[in-house]
């Protein structure tokens, strides 16, 4: 079994006791090396979250004496005053000088707790000053980054092939927590984090800034980071939001500072870009054979999840479009629906998300698919009006 | 269970039956029915568990549809918590404290009939989600706005009716408990005489009454926000969703502790049986588990670190939750030394509640750490939070009352359990709870979120190992099942004290217990003779050292 030894040699070699002691435990069903590794809060690329896994440790190993401690008193006590050997019991029942002593050292341990823990709180929640200030919104299920002093944003969207859940396919090395365009950042700057949600409560972590904000309809939070190292970093989203709650990835690409700001300024030249490309679009008449495959593509990422592939939803939860009175029906209701959604459900208005020929392809996709025969194109300047 | 004289011969058997347990006013049948109904739902609950825990067996997914797992995860953790944990407490409550206090029965018999027989109907409620359209709540036990309001399934609503339920049944129960315990005490039974297992209840039953109408106010403010155009927790009509969090964690919290303090109880009353040696501290055991109820209500905001709560009362929740380690060490430090210089025993009650007091300090140890806000942002809402809970209420709340079901079966049922069986059942179970859940905390801490259907590769070891020991651990309570059905239908005849160190009034009455017992109240010295530290002159104990 190879990878067994490996990973009592990896253990051996980083000297790690708790490693040592894990992968002689869980020798027989331990697989993955890398897995092994991972069993510790990390340490992370701010000094925020060194000083967190500091505070960690710090009451990890106050927890580890304590227990050795009471602990050690059970076990002797179950081994030397075990019935065999003391077959006449004390009958003490009261001892009010250790009952004080052991209310009053626990009360100074956390004392000792608590001060490292406050300063490092203080220094949490101090938001003033930031250099750049981006403003996440989450949604189901899916995370948008608007570069407030910059003025433009974009989503953030899960993207795992549907054959890696299913198991159809090998799984990517960051399964899955991939997405199709990460948050880009700065090393060194101050970055201020406002947080809100556009439905249900969700979560923004990544684990190696050790910041996790709730990000909550209608109101705005506040974090702040200050990234030493650039790379790229995962997290995801930590509040149950519902079915894709798993497939939320945050994905933050750190760099340093001078190619942060060619990325800003090549952002603001493809936003320019793009604002042409559109209106080219909106003049031009599209035939369905050029729609079809560009709705797929957008029916298969934004969504198959719950409509699924073939069309037919999920019974009592999320309705078919095949044969769907909407669908087949007057296009500007059809429009109306995915343009704006239908409050208090998971179906969210797609117009600020998608563009006028994503809109246009993925409604003619729908209506001329499944059992849907109804054979109209629909243009994205019908789209563009109807906005 | 026991020998049950009937008066009406003339009905038909299966009426007699029915009839008998559905007006039951007996104190010890509606023990008996608590129990059950515990077991029945601690083996749906655990069925759902251990569909979850195949779910992760690796990442992808393999068995359940992820809206189904999400339904899945808030059942297991509604039923759990309201249907395992609550009513098996209740069941003990009902069965032990008339008896520990010698009393008749309980102080109102009808009510208690009435406080049993809603939970059945809840609980159909509630499961009967599963087969409706749109599935069952699918929103976590925590039922967080606007996930379970604005975007919770139809089913919602059957859930808000389980939950009044319930919690009816609760407060009911839990009014009934006080009153009795305040009321029929016998003669010379001060309150400072109580057994342990009475006082905590008697705390408990207090959080209950404060705590389930908060519940309450929660699950109809979920109503009338669904239904009747109310906006407490939708900031579009001036409503706030964090506020939601606030009133579900001040019932939150105390109910954390409902499902612990008798627990305390149970192993306060066990040790010492084990140790042949009087509980130490008394006192200061209950001023503890008071101190305990008290802090339980003003520290409900840390399960809210994240929600973006200002500096000042990030440290007042730190603080405040910091405190119960002090009188929470104090009960773990009065056990060791209950333990200390006694002449032990392990039979398998004393297994389970030594396994209770230790496997609960490593909860309590997680929960310390939890309470630290800066590490709290890196461990909020992932599996390390999974394993802290789960570790106080397994091996806590779930041990303590498999450690009193053994204690006290052989005075239900007449006949002494199978003790080797029951040794097996402790050592599989705490192979099993801790294969399970002591992963979790690496997993959680290596960055893996709670509530998810599908994980990062990096995972994926932690979780097999958890899920293999699920499996163990569910198929390890069939064993249980087997033994308790086994002792009920024979076995060595049990004496009436059952257990040489044992003292209090339950055990100077015969066993099996008559259907009635304390019919008259006991004499005040076999009241003083059976309580937990001998009677002697007050301050006596003082001057007792450690020799």
């Amino acid at each position: 079994m190879p990878p067994v030894r490996t990973i009592w040699k990896a253990g051996l070699r980083r000297s790690h006791p708790r490693a040592v002691m894990l992968a002689s435990g869980l020798l027989w069903v331990v697989s993955d090396v890398r897995a092994a590794a991972a069993f510790d809060m990390r340490e992370g690329v701010t000094e925020i979250s060194r000083r967190v896994q500091a505070l960690h440790h710090l009451s990890f190993a106050v927890c580890v004496v304590v227990g050795i401690i009471v602990f050690g008193a059970m076990f002797y006590s179950a081994f030397a005053h075990r019935r065999s050997r003391r077959p006449e019991p004390a009958h003490f029942h009261d001892n009010k000088r250790l009952e004080v002593l052991w209310t009053l050292i626990p009360t100074c341990i956390l004392i000792g707790m608590a001060i490292p823990a406050t300063a490092t709180l203080i220094e949490i929640e101090d938001n003033s000053d930031a250099d750049l200030t981006v403003l996440i919104t989450g949604s189901q299920w899916k995370w948008h980054y608007q570069y407030v002093d910059a003025g433009f944003g974009y989503y953030s969207n899960f993207n795992i092939p549907r054959g890696q859940i299913d198991n159809l396919q090998a799984k990517s090395a960051h399964y899955p927590l991939e997405a199709d365009r990460p948050l880009v950042l700065p090393t060194n700057k101050k970055v201020r984090f406002l947080t809100t949600s556009r439905d249900v409560i969700h979560s923004w972590w990544v684990p190696d800034f050790a910041v996790k904000q709730d990000a909550v309809p209608g109101f705005i939070n506040e974090a702040w980071t200050r990234i030493d190292k650039p790379g790229v970093y995962r997290g995801q989203c930590a509040e149950l939001c519902g079915k894709d709650h798993a497939y939320m990835p945050v994905v933050v690409d750190v760099r340093p500072e001078a190619q942060f700001d060619r990325w800003l300024s090549t952002q603001k030249q493809a936003l320019a870009l793009a604002s042409q490309e559109a209106v080219a679009a909106r003049n031009k008449q599209w035939s369905m054979a050029e729609l079809l495959p560009r709705g797929e593509d957008v029916f298969v990422k934004h969504c198959a999840t719950c409509h699924q592939t073939t069309g037919l939803g999920q019974a009592g939860k999320y309705p078919a479009l095949s044969g769907s009175p909407i669908v087949t029906g007057k296009i500007e209701d059809h429009l109306n629906r995915v343009m704006n959604g239908k409050a208090g459900t998971e179906m969210q208005a797609w117009a600020p998300q998608l563009s006028d020929l994503e809109l246009a392809a993925v409604i003619t996709y729908e209506r001329n698919s499944w059992a849907n025969r109804t054979g109209d194109v629909i243009q994205p300047l019908t789209v563009y009006q109807a906005r | 269970m026991h020998a049950h004289a009937q008066s009406e011969i003339h009905r038909h058997p299966l009426i007699a039956f029915v009839a008998r347990w559905l007006l039951t006013t007996n104190h010890k049948e509606i023990g008996t029915l608590y129990l059950w109904l515990s077991f029945l739902l601690f083996f749906i609950a655990g069925g759902m568990a251990m569909l979850i825990r195949a779910e992760l067996f690796e990442p992808g997914i393999q068995l359940l549809h992820p809206e189904f797992y999400n339904q899945m995860v808030t059942l297991h953790g509604l039923v759990m918590v309201f249907g395992a944990v609550m009513p098996a407490f209740v069941g003990l409550a009902n069965w032990m404290i008339p008896i520990m206090i010698g009393a008749p029965d309980m102080a109102l018999p009808r009510i208690n009939n009435f406080s049993f027989w809603l939970l059945p109907f809840a609980f159909a409620m509630l499961l009967s989600s599963l087969f409706m359209e749109g599935g069952a709540p699918n929103f976590g036990w925590t039922f967080y706005a606007p996930l379970s309001t604005t975007y919770g399934p139809p089913s919602t609503d059957y859930f808000v009716f389980g939950v009044h339920l319930m919690g009816i049944s609760s407060v009911l129960g839990a009014i009934n408990i006080i009153v009795t315990i305040l009321n029929l005490r016998a003669p010379g039974m001060t309150l400072m005489k109580m057994p342990l297992f009475v006082w905590t209840w008697l705390i408990t039953a207090f959080l209950l009454i404060m705590a389930m109408p908060v519940l309450a106010a929660a699950v109809t403010m979920v109503l009338t926000d669904r239904h009747f155009g109310t906006s407490f927790f939708a900031a579009a009509g001036g409503g706030d969703p964090v506020m939601f969090q606030h009133i579900f964690w001040f019932f939150g919290h105390p109910e954390v502790y409902i499902m612990i303090l008798p627990g305390f109880g149970i192993a306060s009353q066990i040790i010492p049986t084990f140790a042949r040696k009087p509980l130490f501290g008394y006192r200061s055991m209950v001023y503890a588990t008071a101190a305990i109820a008290f802090l339980s209500f003003i520290v409900w905001g840390h399960h809210m670190f994240a929600t973006g709560m200002p500096l000042a009362v990030e440290l007042f929740f730190m603080y405040a939750t910091m405190a119960i380690a002090i009188p929470t060490g104090v009960k773990v430090f009065n056990w060791v030394a209950t333990m200390w210089q006694g002449s032990l025993t392990f039979e398998t009650p004393m297994l389970f509640a030594l396994g209770f007091v230790m496997m609960f300090t490593i909860g309590g140890f997680s929960g310390l750490m939890l309470a630290l806000v800066p590490a709290d942002f890196q461990y909020q809402d992932t599996f390390f939070v999974v394993a802290h809970f789960h570790y106080v209420l397994y091996p806590g709340a779930i041990f303590g009352t498999m450690a009193a079901v053994y204690y006290w079966l052989p005075k239900w049922t007449g006949h002494r359990y199978d003790e080797r069986l029951g040794k097996i059942h402790f050592w599989l179970a705490t192979i099993g709870v801790n294969l399970t859940f002591f992963p979790m905390h690496f997993s959680g801490l290596a960055g893996m979120p709670r509530r998810v259907v599908d994980y990062s590769l990096q995972f994926a070891d932690f979780n097999r190992i958890s899920s293999i020991g699920a499996a163990l651990l569910g198929l390890t309570q069939l064993l249980f099942l087997y033994i308790v059905i086994k002792t009920i239908r024979g076995g060595e005849k049990a004496s009436d004290r059952v257990w040489e160190g044992a003292r209090g009034l339950e055990w100077t009455i015969p066993s099996p217990a008559p259907h009635h017992t304390f019919e008259t109240p006991p004499a005040l010295a076999r009241v003083l003779d059976a309580q937990p530290t001998p009677a002697e002159p007050a301050g006596a104990g003082a001057g007792a050292t450690l020799r």
